[in-house]
């Protein structure tokens, strides 16, 4: 691996006087963010393949206008980022952006993680300064899942590429033409798809959120907390998303360590379960071949009287134990010690072959 | 995982995630990993993209069959033969791993004659895929040193399921791709603490960290940790409390988190055994099938309520963390359980998950260098022995913990539960994308539930037609065990005479299906993936 490192040719370049070896092969955005240097970009994102769409990206180089996503290193290039020409093209490239956005950030669910409202704050924007015709779309995606608001879709293109590229689904594409281009799936169908959500992961702004997180909190009123998803063996870190005793969303972090920040449907939307009115509150007893609430104190002493007699009677292979693969591992020691110490039986097993 | 641990001496997916995306040749075997494991197939749909070859073996056409540079279908039940013949081909045609061989395993030339007769031909003709398709497979995975095995459910949960495995490792030997970054034999597991469970010894023949109960110095030093003499004799696997209940040697069970009425093969057979029993106490989130045997019910705590972790199926650990105050009178598993013991008279020191985490560390070495501190933003593989060890990415680097690895013959047998003309199809059950396992959890997720809430059967339009349905129509599908009736749901998915139940549905429980006679001798594995079926229409008002 190191000697492919060292084999590898880099080329010197100057980003905004600062002179730097990079690697060939790399393209300005990711040389400078290397360096320290933040360059604004919406359609870019470190899982998919470069498009150059939105624009935001632009640097000088050598004195012209490039998109830094799509443009390679060269030897003895002249980057600037930032001089007042690029920022004032930034400036009016993210105000074209807008003069076709509802601007209904008040009550967008994306407010305060949104990517283009982020960019009209550092940029100051609180008007477009262009005023023409803007998209406006009746028909809404009757899926349970997503919410595809795509009055709010800036055509960056990001979920096309996810879906196709990470997700291997293509589940939509860009549609139509011109200012009538819109992305969605095949025949303006309501989505029909693998619901990972990759998509409104790498959305960055609120034409795609959860159905289910709309209205339910705002994202600084909420406490996160990192953990592991309970579904299935893969083992993704998720970081479950606390309001009032609730759990009203879950993400997952881009650098965690097995899924790199990507979810299945199950892991992203599978949480209603926790808080279904269905669980079990209190311990219960069966009296009158009925269970019935009881105590803590009256069901553990139930059950721990009756395993005694059977134990006295039968032996303790009479008792058998059988424990979660859902379960912690520390419950599962616990588990298997109960039954090993205190009843005295290796009759402990759990679900492993099912 | 039985088999795998007495091959190599451990039981475990022998290589990681991470490694995935620098495979050269990806063999999936059983593993319907698009849908049971959506983001290792990210995983694999990477490794696609950077070049990758997949090679997909499964008796139904599944998702990842879109990235697979073959496809090879066989009949179910048949994977032996398969795998045998791949072995075949590699071996005749040189492709195999002789200095590797010669320094890491033993039993070979015995093993050799055993898959003499596994010519493609005789491959073709065992298992129905081309002989074309068998030399390329093993081509492919012979022809690459960078190349890994991806198995799931559908090699295990067979009548012959540790065979199958044992014919997955020879594979893996011949060629040496094992012991290596990016190659391995990896079990996809299930569960999220499927790993754990079995690492902290919720198995009836082994102590926490596979160490054996019948070998008198480990017997002692548990006893000497735990200051209580134990039992050497192992117990009863999970397949067997019913018969044993109905029988009269088990009396009582004590069932946390688990829902084995709809669980174990033959649903039926099972209910009798759990309402035979004289106690059976069953600690959940929810009041499962099983929970409405018992005779007491302790409420306790979902993952987002409690501290502790995951083993995931790479072998690291992970946090869980509390969130959430659990609802009600519901508490953590761990204090039922401590409160239980203390009245059976035995004192567990009532620590915290970070001290039991602990004293498990102290019983087995591969976890011992792990501390909750060390996992704290990301976690840790084990084996992991001190402190400063920084984890285990893959096994077996440099050789076998037991020595040699040997060679075991798989020898063929055709799998019970073939068709007859009252049966005639063959029924395999999984996995859906949208919901989990029994569905305890997952069926009551509303926003899943209002997309993938209804129970149905796979099927060829072939076999519907010659049936006189159509696709949703209802219909009964029988066994010699008991019937469902569900939804059909028409798809190429399946083979003709094949149909697939997802296991999800309790209305339509497919292990109302399965048989529970069927068992793997060894691992005590149901054979829950072949049944013999028939499928009759249902009228409306029926």
């Amino acid at each position: 691996m190191s000697n492919d490192r060292e084999k590898q040719k880099t080329v010197r370049l100057r980003i905004n006087s600062q002179v730097i070896d990079v690697p060939e092969g790399r393209t300005i955005l990711e040389a400078a963010k290397e360096i320290g240097i933040y360059i604004p970009a919406l359609c870019n994102h470190p899982m998919i393949s470069q498009s150059g769409a939105c624009r935001v990206c632009i640097v000088e180089v050598n004195g012209t206008p490039v998109t830094s996503c799509t443009t390679l290193v060269e030897k003895d290039m002249e980057v600037i980022t930032n001089s007042p020409y690029i920022e004032d093209l930034r400036r009016d490239t993210i105000d074209l952006i807008l003069s076709d956005h509802p601007y209904d950030c008040m009550v967008c669910q994306k407010t305060g993680e949104c990517e283009l409202q982020e960019l009209a704050y550092s940029y100051n924007i609180r008007k477009p300064l262009f005023s023409g015709e803007r998209r406006i779309y009746d028909k809404k995606d009757g899926n349970r899942f997503i919410e595809r608001d795509m009055e709010k879709c800036i055509l960056c293109g990001r979920c096309v590429k996810i879906c196709d590229e990470v997700q291997g689904v293509g589940a939509i594409d860009f549609a139509y033409k011109g200012f009538g281009t819109k992305v969605c799936p095949p025949f303006e169908r309501d989505l029909d798809c693998e619901f990972c959500g990759q998509c409104v992961m790498a959305c960055p702004t609120g034409a795609l959120v959860g159905r289910d997180w709309i209205g339910k909190g705002r994202y600084w009123k909420i406490r996160e907390v990192d953990t592991t998803c309970s579904y299935c063996g893969v083992g993704c870190s998720i970081t479950l998303h606390v309001k009032n005793n609730e759990i009203i969303r879950v993400s997952s972090r881009p650098d965690s360590v097995v899924n790199k920040g990507l979810l299945c449907v199950k892991g992203r939307f599978g949480y209603g379960f926790i808080s279904s009115p269905d669980r079990l509150k209190q311990p219960l007893i069966r009296k009158d071949g009925r269970l019935k609430a009881a105590s803590w104190e009256e069901a553990l002493d139930f059950a721990a009287d009756k395993l005694k007699k059977i134990k006295e009677a039968h032996g303790p292979d009479a008792i058998t134990g059988l424990s979660s693969a859902r379960c912690t591992t520390e419950e599962n020691y616990l588990f298997q010690k109960f039954m090993r110490a205190a009843v005295g039986t290796n009759n402990v097993d759990h679900c492993a072959r099912l | 995982m039985a088999s795998l641990a007495t091959i190599f001496g451990s039981g475990a997916m022998t290589n990681s995630i991470r490694e995935i995306e620098g495979n050269e040749v990806i063999f999936i075997i059983g593993s319907n990993t698009k849908e049971a494991h959506p983001v290792i197939a990210n995983a694999m749909i990477r490794a696609h993209r950077k070049g990758a070859k997949i090679i997909v073996a499964d008796p139904r056409k599944l998702a990842m069959c879109r990235f697979a540079e073959t496809w090879l279908r066989q009949r179910p039940g048949t994977d032996i033969a398969l795998l045998n013949s791949i072995s075949h081909v590699i071996l005749k045609e040189g492709l195999h791993n002789a200095e590797f061989i010669e320094a890491q395993t033993r039993q070979f030339d015995d093993w050799k004659k055993s898959v003499e007769e596994f010519t493609p031909e005789a491959g073709e003709k065992l298992t129905g895929v081309p002989k074309e398709k068998i030399i390329q497979a093993a081509r492919l995975y012979g022809g690459s040193r960078k190349a890994a095995i991806y198995y799931g459910m559908g090699i295990t949960q067979h009548v012959n399921g540790t065979a199958n495995v044992n014919a997955i490792a020879n594979l893996a030997l011949l060629t040496g791709n094992i012991g290596r970054e990016f190659t391995g034999i990896n079990a996809l597991r299930g569960q999220n603490n499927v790993q754990g469970a079995c690492d902290a010894g919720c198995l009836p023949n082994v102590f926490p960290g596979y160490q054996r109960v019948d070998i008198p110095e480990i017997q002692e030093k548990f006893e000497a940790a735990w200051g209580r003499s134990l039992s050497a004799r192992p117990g009863i696997a999970a397949s067997e409390i019913a018969q044993k209940a109905l029988d009269g040697s088990v009396r009582a069970a004590y069932v946390m988190g688990e829902n084995p009425v709809l669980g174990d093969a033959n649903v039926s057979h099972t209910k009798k055994g759990f309402e035979a029993l004289e106690l059976l106490i069953v600690q959940d989130i929810f009041l499962t099938e099983t929970g409405k045997f018992a005779d007491v019910v302790f409420p306790s705590s979902c993952f987002a309520e409690k501290n502790g972790t995951f083993i995931n199926t790479e072998r690291r650990v992970q946090r869980v963390r509390k969130a959430l105050a659990a609802p009600g009178m519901a508490r953590e598993d761990s204090w039922v359980i401590t409160e239980l013991s203390r009245r059976m008279g035995y004192e567990m020191s009532c620590s915290s998950p970070e001290g039991i985490f602990e004293e498990l560390g102290s019983l087995w070495s591969a976890l011992e260098g792990i501390s909750y501190t060390r996992i704290e933003s990301r976690g840790v593989q084990w084996p992991c022995p001190t402190k400063n060890h920084p984890g285990t990415e893959h096994l077996y680097k440099g050789g076998f913990p037991r020595g040699r690895a040997a060679f075991t013959p798989a020898p063929f047998e055709r799998s019970a539960g073939s068709t007859d003309a009252a049966y005639p199809f063959i029924l395999n059950s999984g996995r859906n994308l949208f919901q989990y396992h029994f569905g305890s959890m997952t069926r009551r997720v509303p926003l899943l539930e209002s997309h993938a809430g209804e129970a149905y059967i796979e099927m060829h339009p072939d076999d519907i037609a010659r049936a006189g349905m159509q696709d949703c129509d209802r219909a009964k599908v029988s066994s010699a065990q008991g019937s469902v009736v569900l939804r059909v749901r028409s798809t190429d998915r399946v083979s003709p005479g094949t149909v697939f139940i997802p296991m999800h549905y309790a209305e339509a429980a497919v292990n109302m299906l399965t048989s529970d006679t069927s068992i793997d001798s060894f691992s005590k594995t149901p054979g829950f993936k072949i049944t013999a079926v028939r499928v009759q229409p249902v009228r409306e008002g029926e």
